[in-house]
């Protein structure tokens, strides 16, 4: 029991992370690396602003921190016509620097002794309940802000400029603006989501946003998968219940000794593999029966 | 004529591609240019002629490397694409360019609404859906029932009918329409045509129509001009232009750059 609500309150922390994969990855349609890189950002603000006292402060400077992020992608990717993938990965390079001198030259920070919003809820609801009411409630309330944005001028703009650049230029939209707004806010969602973690598990380290395109890919193959993607707003919903089944996933699957606790990423890995190659091997058998099909008309 | 103003003004509009290459190609030498309120141009020439680089020139897609292009007396001449595009509305031969596929018929009506409707907090709402209904319902095409339906499920026809709404939606002073039916089946291009033709007509909208049909040059709009290598070779308007016949339009074709149209679509009549 304590395994599945350990794998909720995770999966509703990483669900923001999903959200904002969501945003750039599939609204956006835009690969951006930046993400592992805003992860740790978010995580490595959060903790030094914590360890001074201020843990509501620390999640709303990690939220500037990673849109801060995200539009240095955004400039780099419009304004210098530098390739989206290197664009992600140059932001994310240099950003492995900045979080180690914001955490001091260390690689992690402990935060022990200081006081989280987790311990805040604890102290109210409960153990168990405070963590996963707060992981619960936030990222509820990320998913409401999201849909309703995505419903205005500005989210309507955006999930065009994903769609087709050409006709939202010639619509008099600046498609570049779209995209930076795009990706501050996947990258604001990112941060956050490394922010709460940080605070939940107590301590934060430089590294710890590797690997995490691939997890929140995987996540938002998964809810797609199951939920489906009929609109924005269901996009984000089970982007955040794909998060959420895939903690689920993990943790049954390190319980019963599937996997060592090492193998995570190559889970998603593969997880994300052989949900994009999905259609492509749906038309290769396609294709076979077609094939065979002929052949016995023609014997 | 009197009363009318100056709509679109191309002073000396010049543009070369690849300079100092062996590659070098003059797309648009010294063109001159001026359009009246309310003006329909059809442009023909022969592929390469530069038709379609004006447009490019005109709507923003690179800067020119000579000479201004006033739109409504406003210099656009250094302004970016998208600017432009608030005044300027621009219809390609590929139905898949002007429209987001995976958005519905009634969210890509919006987009292309927001450069002239009242500020509001939503994309969609009452007022504006009841509009595009309207608008839709003019088209004949029975799409005023199907607003919900994504873009990507219509008809190449359909497609381009919604991209043309979108282009005119918000009244531009300028509407460019390159070859926009030449993509589709011989019906549907009539439909798209006709369609064009009540919208420019009921909005007295300023076009100009790149097509390779001669015969729809000559019979549709007040004005035609032909190009060639860069050049515009050939203006005319009024009663010579009621007079000429296609033959006469070939035979000075001919004349002029002491060449035969070897362009096969042009004759194509």
């Amino acid at each position: 029991m304590t395994l599945v609500i350990g794998s909720i309150q995770l999966g509703f922390l990483y669900a923001i992370l999903a959200l904002g994969i969501y945003i750039t990855f599939r609204i956006l349609n835009l690969p951006d690396l930046t993400v592992d890189g805003s992860f740790s950002f978010g995580m490595a603000c959060a903790a030094v602003i914590t360890l001074s006292g201020h843990p509501f402060l620390a999640l709303l400077i990690a939220i500037i921190a990673g849109a801060l992020a995200g539009c240095m992608t955004g400039l780099l990717q419009t304004k210098l016509s530098i390739h989206p993938i290197l664009s992600g990965i140059l932001v994310m390079t240099g950003l492995y620097t900045i979080n180690l001198g914001i955490m001091g030259g260390k690689s992690n920070l402990s935060l022990v002794g200081s006081s989280t919003l987790f311990m805040k809820m604890e102290s109210v609801f409960g153990s168990v309940n405070g963590k996963t009411s707060l992981a619960f409630l936030v990222c509820i309330i990320v998913i409401i802000i999201l849909a309703v944005f995505f419903k205005t001028k500005a989210g309507l703009a955006i999930r065009a400029t994903g769609d087709n650049e050409d006709m939202v230029r010639s619509s008099s939209i600046n498609a570049n603006l779209s995209k930076c707004i795009g990706l501050s806010l996947g990258n604001a969602c990112v941060a956050l989501s490394g922010a709460l973690i940080c605070q939940y598990q107590m301590f934060s380290d430089v590294s710890a946003g590797s690997g995490m395109v691939v997890i929140g890919l995987a996540s938002v193959i998964i809810g797609e998968t199951i939920i489906g993607k009929r609109s924005v707003t269901i996009g984000l919903i089970s982007s955040a219940a794909g998060s959420i089944i895939y903690r689920i996933i993990i943790a049954l699957a390190l319980k019963v000794d599937l996997f060592p606790s090492y193998a995570l990423k190559l889970i998603s890995a593969v997880i994300v593999m052989i949900a994009l190659s999905g259609p492509s091997i749906k038309a290769s058998i396609e294709q076979y029966k077609v094939r065979r099909e002929a052949r016995n008309h023609l014997d | 004529m009197n009363g009318l103003k100056q709509m679109l003004d191309l002073r000396n509009v010049s543009k070369t591609f690849y300079p100092g290459t062996v590659n070098e190609k003059k797309a648009l030498n010294c063109i001159n240019l001026h359009l009246e309120q309310g003006d329909f141009v059809t442009i023909i020439g022969s592929n390469g002629a530069g038709k379609s680089t004006l447009f490019n020139a005109i709507a923003g897609s690179f800067f020119i490397d000579n000479g201004a292009i006033l739109l409504d007396n406003k210099n656009i001449t250094a302004d970016p694409d998208y600017k432009r595009a608030y005044d300027i509305g621009r219809l390609m031969q590929d139905p898949m360019k002007g429209t987001a596929p995976s958005m519905t018929i009634e969210e890509n009506l919006a987009l292309a609404y927001t450069r002239k409707s009242k500020k509001g907090f939503f994309a969609l709402n009452k007022s504006d859906a009841s509009h595009f209904r309207e608008i839709l319902a003019a088209l004949d095409l029975g799409l005023e029932n199907r607003m919900k339906t994504k873009v990507g499920h219509l008809s190449g026809g359909q497609r381009q009918a919604i991209t043309l709404l979108m282009c005119t939606i918000s009244s531009p002073k300028l509407l460019l329409l390159d070859e926009h039916t030449a993509a589709l089946d011989p019906a549907a291009a009539q439909k798209i045509l006709k369609i064009t033709t009540d919208i420019v007509n009921e909005n007295k909208i300023t076009t100009m129509m790149i097509t390779h049909d001669i015969k729809a040059a000559l019979s549709l709009g007040n004005r035609t001009i032909m190009m060639d290598e860069g050049e515009i070779i050939l203006d005319i308007k009024g009663d010579k232009r009621e007079k000429l016949t296609v033959e006469e339009l070939l035979t000075y074709y001919s004349k002029e750059r002491k060449k035969q149209l070897t362009n096969d679509r042009m004759l194509l009549i």
